[in-house]
C-alpha cells in the first residue's frame, strides 16, 4: 500500500482496539497483486486527498466518552418480577406445611430429628404450593412456579451449606486466634495440654509463605513463558505441550507429592524439606497457571498485535509492550488463583515437608510445616486445645485465601484489553504524548523528507519541476 | 540506472476535472503521460502506461529476526519444552515405578481387595470402588445443587446481588479442602447420624441404604455403625465440587443468546419453559462438562476424604455404614511406612487414579468444546 508519512502514527494507543470498528480495509485494487488489473490508469491517486498537513488523519485520541472495548452483544433485559400473589401463596403454603408437619410428627408419624422434619415439611410445602396455584392457573403456570421454587431452594441450600462451612470454621477458630500469642509464637514450648494462651501458629504461617514463595518463584516465570509460547508460537509442538498440560491439570495433588517424595526424598536421598514441598506445589499449580494464562493470552485481539508488528516492532517488543499489558488483569487472576490453590493444598506437603513445632526459616533442611498440614495434624489430637489450634490455623488459612481471592477480583476479571478508568486515562495520556511528539517533528518536514528520499531513491536526476497547482501524490512500485 | 519506479501527480481543477501525470522510469529515461481521469472512458492506448504504473508484483518481504527476538523465541520454546518434560516425567515415572508392582501382581491387581504389598497380596478393587462410590455420591448430591444454584444466579437472581453471588460461589471453589474436611469431621458427622439412621430405618428396603449391623427395631441399637461412611465422605466432597460445577454451568448459561430467550418468551413460554427450551439445551455442554470437572476433582480429593473416613480394604456396598476408602487416602495413609516395593504398589494405585481422572477430565474438555456454547472458548 501507499506509504504516506501520516499513516505512521496510527497505532499509538496500546491496549485499546481501534475505535473505528473493525480494522480498516485496505484499498482494494492497488494492493491485491493477484487480481486482474482493469485497463486504464489506477483510480488510486484520485482517492487521495492532496497533501494538506492540517487535514491529514491524526493519531486518534479517544475521548473519555468514547465507547471502549469489544462490541457488546445484546443486553439482557431484567425480566425478574415478584408477584404479590406468589409471595402470599409461598408464605401460606410454608406456614401450612410447617404446621402440618408438626402435627404429623407429634401425633401420627413415629419419626423424629430436625432434618427429617425439614425434609417432610419441604415436600408438604411443595405439594401445598402446587395445590394453591392449581386453584386458579393452568398446568404450565404450575410447572413454572414449582420450578422456580425448586431452583430457589437449591440455591438456598448450597449457599447456606457453604456459609455454615465458613462460619463454623471461623467460630471454632476464634477460640484460638483471639489470643495474640497465636499470631506470634510457635509450638515449641506449648504441649498438647497447655492452654491456648501458650503457643501459636506463626511457624506454620511462615512455612506456608516460604513454600508458596518458592513455588511461585519457579512457576510464575516458567508458567508465563510457557503460556506465551503456547499462545504466540502455534505449532504442532505447541499443541502437544498444550495437550499434556491440560492432561496434567487432572493430576491429583497427592500424586505430585508422591512423585517428589519418591524422587527428591527417596531416590536422591535428600531430606524432607520446605523446598521439596515447594517443588510438589509447583508441579501441582504449574499446569493450572499455564492453562488459564494461555486462555487469557489467546483472547488478546490479533489486530493489536498486528498493529504493533506493522510499526516494525519485533516479536519480543510486541509481546512485552502490547500482549502482556493487554492481558495483565487476566494473567494476574490466573496467578492469584493458582496461588490460592497452592496455599490450601495439604497432600503435597503431607508427603514432602514433615511436621515440626518450631520456627524453621531454612527451606533446604529440616522439616517445615504449613497451615493446612498443621490443621490436619492438630485436629487429630484428642485434646481440645490442640483441636482449637487446628481450627485457628484453618481460619487463618481461609482468611489468606479470601484475601488472595479478593485481590484477584479487584485486579482481574476483566477481558483482554478492557481497561479500568485509570488505565484508560493513562492510555489517553500516552496517546496525547505520542501525538505531541509527532506534531513537534513537523508534518511538513516529514513530507519534505519523504519526497527527498523518494527522489533520491528512484529518480537520480530528479523529476521535472512541478508546475504550479500540481502535487506529488503517489509512489507505486519503487526501485527494485 | 535503476528502473521500475513511478510517481504520479494529480491536479484537481476548479471545473472539477482531475488530471493525472505519471512519470515512469524506463530503460530510456523518464517518461511522462498525462490523462484526464474524469473523462468517462479511458482509451485503450493508455493501457500499457497504466499497467506499468500498477506494476505491483508481490515483493519478497525479508524480515530479519533480531538477536533479542531470536533469544526470546528460543526461550519461549525452551520453557515449553521444560514444562513438557516435567509433566511427562511425572507420568512416566509413575508408569515405570508402578509397572513393577503391576507386573508382580498381574491381573489380580484389579480384582484383589486387600492391600498388603509386602506379602504379595494387593489390588485396587476395594480402594477403586471406594473412590468411585464417594465420587458418585458427591456428584449425585452436587449436580442438582449446582444446577439449581447456577440457574438461580443466571436467571432468577436480582441484578443487584448477582455479581455478589458469582463472587461467593467462585470463592467457595477456592476454599482449601482441609476446611471442608474439618467441617465434615466436626459438624457434619454428628448431624448426619440421625439422618442416616432415619434413612436406613425407613428406606432400608433400597439395597444401598440397608445397613445389616443396624436393627431399627432395637431401641438400644448404637448409631455408631453410621459414622465415617461413604455417604459422609461423599457429602463433604459434594460441598467441595458443587461450587466448581456451579461456576462452569453459570458461565455457560449466561451466554445463552438473548434473541433466543426473548423469542421463546415471545412465543408464550413461561420462564421455566424458556429455561428448559433455550438455556438448558444451549448450556448442555456446560452442564455435562462442569459435572465431569467436578467428578474429576472428587476422584482425586485426598485430605477431606482422609479426615472423615475410616479406611477398610473390602468392598462395602452399604454407603451409610462405617468404612470406605479411596486411592488418594490410601497413598496418604501408607506412604510413610512403605518399603520400596510397597511404594511401587502405591505408585501403581496412583497411576490408576491418574488414568481415571485424566479420562474424566479429557471427556469434560471434549464435551465442553464440542457443545454449541463452548465454540467460543
Amino acid at each position: 500500500m501507499t506509504t504516506t508519512p501520516a499513516s505512521l502514527p496510527a497505532s499509538s494507543t496500546p491496549g485499546r482496539p481501534m475505535p473505528s470498528g473493525p480494522s480498516p480495509a485496505p484499498v482494494p485494487a492497488s494492493s491485491t497483486p493477484g487480481r486482474p488489473v482493469p485497463s486504464g490508469p489506477s483510480p488510486a491517486p484520485v482517492q487521495r486527498r492532496p497533501i494538506n498537513p492540517e487535514r491529514y488523519p491524526r493519531t486518534h485520541l479517544p475521548s473519555a466518552a468514547a465507547q471502549a472495548g469489544p462490541a457488546q452483544g445484546e443486553a439482557r433485559r431484567n425480566l425478574a418480577k415478584v408477584r404479590r400473589e406468589d409471595v402470599l401463596r409461598a408464605v401460606g403454603a410454608a406456614s401450612a406445611a410447617v404446621a402440618l408437619t408438626a402435627w404429623l410428627f407429634s401425633q401420627i408419624l413415629p419419626a423424629r430429628g430436625a432434618l427429617s422434619f425439614v425434609v417432610v415439611a419441604y415436600l408438604l410445602f411443595l405439594g401445598l404450593f402446587v395445590a394453591l396455584i392449581a386453584l386458579d392457573a393452568d398446568r404450565m403456570t404450575v410447572w413454572d412456579r414449582v420450578a422456580g421454587v425448586v431452583i430457589h431452594s437449591a440455591a438456598v441450600v448450597l449457599l447456606l451449606a457453604l456459609a455454615v462451612v465458613v462460619v463454623f470454621t471461623l467460630a471454632r477458630g476464634s477460640e484460638a486466634f483471639k489470643h495474640l500469642n497465636f499470631w506470634s509464637d510457635d509450638m515449641s514450648l506449648a504441649g498438647p495440654l497447655d492452654p491456648l494462651t501458650m503457643g501459636g501458629m506463626a511457624h506454620a504461617a511462615v512455612g506456608t509463605l516460604i513454600m508458596i514463595a518458592f513455588a511461585l518463584a519457579i512457576s510464575i516465570p516458567l508458567g508465563l513463558t510457557c503460556a506465551i509460547f503456547l499462545a504466540e508460537f502455534p505449532s504442532p509442538f505447541a499443541r502437544l505441550v498444550r495437550t499434556v498440560v491440560e492432561a496434567m491439570t487432572a493430576l491429583p495433588s497427592i500424586i505430585c507429592g508422591l512423585f517428589i517424595y519418591a524422587t527428591y526424598v527417596l531416590a536422591f536421598g535428600l531430606d524432607k524439606s520446605a523446598f521439596a514441598a515447594s517443588l510438589a506445589i509447583t508441579i501441582m499449580i504449574l499446569p493450572i497457571i499455564v492453562r488459564s494464562a494461555d486462555v487469557v493470552l489467546r483472547l488478546v485481539p490479533a489486530t493489536l498485535k498486528e498493529a504493533s508488528l506493522s510499526t516494525g516492532a519485533s516479536r519480543w517488543r510486541t509481546i512485552w509492550h502490547v500482549v502482556l499489558p493487554t492481558a495483565k488483569s487476566g494473567l494476574t487472576t490466573a496467578i492469584v488463583l493458582g496461588t490460592a490453590r497452592g496455599i490450601g493444598e495439604t497432600s503435597p506437603v503431607l508427603l514432602t515437608a514433615g511436621y515440626t513445632t518450631y520456627f524453621n526459616f531454612n527451606p533446604f533442611s529440616g522439616p517445615m510445616v504449613s497451615l493446612p498440614f498443621a490443621t490436619f495434624t492438630l485436629v487429630k489430637s484428642p485434646t481440645p486445645s490442640q483441636v482449637a489450634r487446628g481450627f485457628g490455623a484453618a481460619a487463618v488459612l481461609m482468611v489468606m485465601v479470601f484475601a488472595l481471592f479478593w485481590i484477584a477480583r479487584k485486579l482481574g476479571g476483566k477481558g483482554a484489553g478492557v481497561l479500568t478508568p485509570r488505565g484508560e486515562r493513562r492510555a489517553r495520556e500516552a496517546s496525547a504524548r505520542d501525538a505531541g511528539r509527532f506534531a513537534s517533528r513537523g508534518l511538513r518536514q516529514a513530507v519534505a523528507d519523504f519526497e527527498d528520499a523518494q527522489r533520491s531513491a528512484g529518480f537520480p536526476g530528479g523529476l521535472p519541476a512541478d508546475p504550479p497547482g500540481w502535487r506529488t501524490a503517489q509512489d507505486s512500485g519503487g526501485p527494485q | 540506472m535503476r528502473t521500475g519506479g513511478s510517481v504520479g501527480r494529480v491536479r484537481i481543477r476548479a471545473d472539477g476535472r482531475v488530471l493525472v501525470r505519471i512519470y515512469a522510469i524506463g530503460p530510456r529515461g523518464v517518461s511522462m503521460t498525462e490523462s484526464d481521469l474524469s473523462a468517462p472512458a479511458l482509451a485503450p492506448s493508455q493501457g500499457p502506461v497504466a499497467a506499468s504504473m500498477l506494476d505491483e508484483r508481490p515483493r519478497r518481504l525479508k524480515g530479519g529476526i533480531g538477536a533479542a527476538d531470536r533469544i526470546f523465541r528460543y526461550g519461549a520454546h525452551g520453557s515449553g519444552l521444560v514444562v513438557l518434560v516435567l509433566m511427562t516425567l511425572v507420568g512416566l515415572f509413575l508408569a515405570i515405578r508402578g509397572a513393577e508392582a503391576i507386573r508382580a501382581a498381574g491381573g489380580a491387581f484389579l480384582t484383589e481387595q486387600d492391600w498388603e504389598p509386602d506379602s504379595g497380596r494387593f489390588g485396587v478393587a476395594a480402594v477403586l470402588f471406594g473412590t468411585i462410590s464417594i465420587a458418585v455420591i458427591a456428584i449425585a448430591v452436587a449436580l442438582p445443587l449446582a444446577l439449581g444454584t447456577a440457574t438461580y444466579i443466571s436467571e432468577y437472581a436480582p441484578p443487584g446481588i448477582k455479581s455478589f453471588l458469582v463472587g461467593v460461589v467462585d470463592l467457595m471453589a477456592a476454599i482449601p479442602s482441609v476446611v471442608y474436611g474439618l467441617w465434615g469431621m466436626f459438624w457434619l458427622e454428628g448431624n448426619l447420624l440421625p439422618v442416616a439412621r432415619w434413612i436406613s430405618a425407613h428406606f432400608g428396603w433400597i439395597p444401598i441404604f440397608r445397613v445389616d449391623r443396624f436393627d431399627p427395631d432395637d431401641p438400644l441399637a448404637t448409631p455408631t455403625v453410621f459414622t465415617a461412611s461413604a455417604a459422609l465422605a461423599g457429602l463433604v466432597v459434594a460441598m467441595m465440587v458443587a461450587p466448581i460445577a456451579c461456576s462452569v454451568m453459570r458461565e455457560v448459561f449466561a451466554q445463552a443468546p438473548v434473541g433466543e430467550r426473548e423469542g421463546a418468551l415471545a412465543l408464550g413460554a413461561s420462564k421455566w419453559g424458556m429455561i428448559r427450551s433455550v438455556v438448558y439445551p444451549f448450556g448442555r455442554g456446560g452442564i455435562i462438562g462442569g459435572t465431569m470437572l467436578g467428578l474429576g476433582r472428587a476422584l482425586g480429593e485426598t485430605i477431606a476424604v482422609y479426615m472423615v473416613i475410616s479406611p477398610i480394604f473390602v468392598i462395602n456396598w452399604e454407603i451409610l455404614s462405617t468404612g470406605t476408602n479411596s486411592i488418594s487416602s490410601l497413598i496418604a495413609l501408607r506412604h510413610g511406612e512403605a518399603s520400596n516395593f510397597a511404594l511401587s504398589a502405591l505408585m501403581a494405585a496412583g497411576l490408576v487414579l491418574f488414568a481415571v481422572t485424566m479420562v474424566v477430565n479429557f471427556g469434560a474438555g471434549i464435551i465442553i468444546q464440542r457443545s454449541r456454547s463452548g465454540e467460543s472458548s
